[in-house]
This record gives C-alpha cells, structure tokens and sequence, in this order.
C-alpha cells in the first residue's frame, strides 16, 4: 500500500507517479479537496481509494485500474474510461462517464446532467437519479438509473441500452421505452450485482434509439 | 470561462471571518478568470437618509476629500482607486451628480460596497484589503474576458440597483438586441459587456416593479445563452442557471453560512465542509436566502422556485 497527500504533493506528481507503476498496486490518495484529474490516464491494475471529493475528470480515460472515490466527484468522471472500474461513493457532477468506450462506473448517488453523453460502450450503474439529457446521443454501452431521469432522456440515442427504474421527466427526440426481454433482463441482473447495488431488476423499463433519427430520411428525396 | 463565489454568513462569528474565508474562495477560481476580478461586499449599513456609494477613479492619488466636499459627505474610506462615501441624499439623484462630475459609480445603496479592476484576482483582493473584511454576505468573480474588452467597467459583479449586483458566469447571444430594446427603455450601458445586459435586464425589471423572483423568471425567458447567475440582495443573495445548465455551480449550507462557488475545491476550505450539505442548483430553479426579518444575522431562510421546462 502507497499512500499519497495531495497537500504535500501536486496531482501532476501524483499522476507521473501511478502513470509509472505496471504491476498491481493498492494506493491511497489522502486530501484531494476537490482537486481536478486527480488518477487520470492510469493503465496498470491498480486499486486506488480517494479519500474525499474530486473536482473534475477524476480517473479519465482509465484502463485497467479500479477508482473509488470516497465522496462525490466534479464534471466528467471517467469521461472516456477505456476499461476497469470507477467508484462514486457519493453524488457525481455532470457529464459523468462521458465518451465512455468500456470498463464500469458506478456512482452510488445522483449524477447530475448529461450523464453517459455520447457513451461509446461503457457501462454506467446510477444508484439514485440522474439530471437532464443524460445518455444524449449515447452510441453503445449501457446506463441503469435506479432512481429518476431528467429532462430529455436519452436524446438522438443510438444503440446504448438505457434501464430506468424509476420516472422520467421526459424523453429526447427519437428515445423510445422498448420491450424488456429476457436478455435485456438478464444483462440488467449481472450489471447490478457487478456494481453492488441491491434493486429489483423486474421493475426496470428499458429505453432505447426509435431508430428513426439516424437513418436519412428525406419527405422529399424523389424530388432531387 | 469565469468563476463565481458568494458566502452568505449566518452567524455574527462568520460576518467576522467573512474576509478570510472569502479570500481563498475566489483565489481558488483565479485559473478560471485570471484578467480580472470584483466582488460585492455587505456591510456597515448607512444611515437613513443617507446614500452609500463606491465610486472609482482611474487616476492614483485622486484628491477624493475635494471632489466629495460638495456632497456634504458624512463619511469616506479610500481604498486604492476606489472610494467609500456616504453621503446625504437620494440614491439616483447622488449618482447622477457623481457621473456628471467625472468618476465612475461602481454601486449606489446603503450597505453594499463593488470593488473591482484589472489583474489577477489575489492581486485585486490585496488592493481592496478583501482578507480584513467583515459583513453579512459577499458576492465574487473572477473574469476570463470571451465577449468584450477586458477592463474596469467591464468587470464583475454589476450593480443591478440600490444593494443589488449580479455576477455571471457564461455568455448571453442575444445581448445586443436585448441592449438596444433596453437603451429605449431607459437603461444605460458603459460597455460592449453581454454580462452588463444582464444586469441592466434585471435593473429594469426590478425598477417595473417586479420582485427579485418574478424578474429573474422572466429573465430564463428573455435571455438567450449560458449562464450561471448569482445575484446579491441587501439582506442575502440568488443563484439562478440556465435551463441548460452547462456552466457549474456547487452550493453548500451549514448552521453557520450558505456558500456558492463554480467549483467545489473553492468550497474545500471552509470550517464545517465535511457535514455541509453540499449539491448542484438544478437547471432553471430559482434559488434565494435571506436574513429572516427581525433577527438579522442570527437566522436565514432559503426558498427556491422551479420554473417549468416545457416550451
């Protein structure tokens, strides 16, 4: 165990430090009071424990390695995360998981707005609700919100999966509910046992692309 | 970009830390706005009959106790190019007085004070003794000029009226429309700011007739673009964002003061953080506090309107 305080040190050297480690590791960041890119662009497995909130783009374009964050997190948490796991213990800020390709984020609070915007293949796991436009024109992966969407959810979604348990304020242009099959249910189960999250997954609704917005189509097109 | 910070004090201990806490608050957000920086600061209530202003000169060693003589000044405090006057009178007809005499009136009222220059914000705050202040409340911002030139006047925050200034994170598109449709209504403008449109948007609601809640509704209405608002009021302050919402806000309340900043790192210093109840204002949602009537500094009272998102 390699414990770091953010008071003594910049989190450019803490970064420089954990980008150099290849094997895994268990580190500790101390003190991070808010502090932005704090574990950014790690590719070793390592298991790092923030203790405290972060401001923005904490564990962005992580590989491999596991981030907990022991508070809440600021704008882009796991913004363009390519695989591992990254924790929220508390409330995350906007754009969380944004341009997401794999891995899992997990944030055991709310998420504010534009969670999982243009999710490229991640999977994102809300324990409570999360803010308006969130998964806009969302391309692949999954978001589950255990709790309530916002405005516009879902909005020139593509082929992201999105599990809602509870209301939605409304839905973008082109998101419909679809059907829930025993697949949808079964992805559903192992995501919220993977992100440790007790919720009945019977009671979600699945929602989805109408596919309606992303294929050209013109009233018109015979004319030209 | 720009940052914002307000702290309102809830308990007379933190009116007497109010310097010293607001101070690493907008130090915090100085990457975020680094050519300039103002705040509005609430304290030491004049008189009644009195009118508080700030006034501002360019001009170092500006004879300040001459200029103010006409006006029977009761009281005047220089600090740097800035000066703190009370004088006897009626708010708009001092104000007029002072423009027609040469000096630019940064606020006219009765407790709020508007400092604001040019520079690094630490660099700003020292000039203006920031750390040393004591008061209720404190509205900050640190400017990173997108929109027009950086200068004095076209610094944050702007006085909106008597005790009333607004700071604004964001950019307005439909300003200059806005600024003509204003200008016939009687409203003037020092600058080419959208954020000083905002400001005089607001001035000619308040001065219609609306409330601070009812002018700031129709402002979601007519202001087209970004922005994070937060509004200072002589008993407390507002925080309004756009029905987008895409530049930040984090708000925490303790027992003993609210606090607003852009970030949260600008919020980390502050005694009580840890169990402060700490959240993100919700997109289009009027947010205000205010001293509860009668027990000024003891107690405060936070309400917050929801504006429909519906087209």
């Amino acid at each position: 165990m390699s414990t770091f305080d953010l008071s003594k040190i910049s989190v450019r050297e803490l970064n420089q430090h954990l980008h150099q480690l290849s094997e895994v590791n268990d580190i500790d960041i101390l003190e991070p009071r808010g502090a932005h890119a704090v574990a950014c662009g790690l590719t070793a497995p390592l298991n790092v424990s923030i203790r405290g909130p972060v401001g923005y783009y904490c564990a962005g374009m992580n590989e491999r390695a596991t981030v907990t964050v022991h508070g809440n997190a600021g704008t882009g948490v796991a913004e363009n995360m390519m695989s591992g796991e990254v924790r929220v213990l508390g409330n995350a800020s906007q754009s969380a998981g944004a341009t997401a390709h794999g891995g899992l984020l997990v944030i055991q609070g709310d998420a504010s707005a534009r969670c999982g915007i243009s999710l490229k293949g991640a999977s994102i796991v809300v324990g409570g609700s999360v803010g308006h436009m969130s998964a806009f024109m969302a391309q692949a992966g999954t978001l589950v919100i255990c709790g309530d969407a916002g405005d516009a959810l879902g909005d020139s979604i593509y082929e992201a999966r999105i599990y809602l348990r509870g209301q939605v304020a409304s839905l973008g242009a082109d998101c419909i509910e679809k059907e829930m099959r025993p697949e949808h249910l079964a992805e559903l189960t192992q995501l919220l046992t993977t992100a440790g999250i007790h919720a009945d997954p019977t009671i979600f609704r699945r929602y989805g692309s109408g596919r309606s917005l992303y294929h050209f189509h013109s009233d018109q097109a015979s004319a030209y | 970009m720009c940052g914002i910070a307000s702290f309102f004090a809830k308990t007379p201990a933190m009116e007497n830390q109010l310097g010293s806490l607001f101070v690493p608050m907008l130090t915090c957000l100085s990457d975020r706005g680094p050519d300039s920086a103002g705040f509005a600061v609430y304290r030491d209530q004049a008189l009644e009959g009195t009118v508080k202003i700030v006034a501002q000169h360019p001009e170092v060693g500006f004879e300040w106790e001459g200029f103010f003589k006409p006006f029977g000044a009761v009281s005047l405090n220089v600090i740097a190019s800035h000066c703190v006057a009370v004088v006897p009178g009626q708010p708009e007809i001092v104000r007029a007085k002072l423009e027609l005499a040469g000096v630019t009136v940064m606020c006219v009222g009765s407790s709020m004070e508007i400092f604001k220059e040019k520079g690094f914000p630490c660099d700003v705050m020292k000039m203006f003794q920031l750390e040393r202040a004591v008061g209720s409340h404190a509205i900050g911002h640190t400017r990173m000029a997108t929109e027009s030139a950086v200068s004095t006047a076209g610094s944050h925050p702007f006085s909106t009226g008597s005790d009333l200034c607004l700071a604004h994170n964001g950019s307005l598109s439909n300003h200059n429309s806005l600024r003509r449709n204003l200008r016939r209504e009687g409203i003037t403008f020092r600058t080419e700011n959208d954020s000083e449109v905002a400001a005089g948007y607001l001035s000619w609601r308040l001065q219609s007739g609306d409330s601070l809640e009812a002018a700031l509704e129709a402002a979601l209405r007519d202001l087209d673009g970004f922005f994070t608002f937060a509004i200072g009021t002589k008993d407390g302050f507002a925080v309004l964002r756009d029905p987008i919402a895409c530049k930040p806000a984090v708000l925490a309340e303790t027992d003993e003061y609210v606090a607003m900043a852009s970030e949260y790192r600008s919020l980390a210093h502050l005694p009580g953080i840890e169990e402060a109840r700490i959240w993100e204002p919700e997109p289009a949602r009027i947010y205000t506090w205010e001293k509860s009537k009668g027990t000024p500094s003891a107690s405060s009272t936070a309400t917050s309107i929801s504006i429909s998102l519906a087209a």
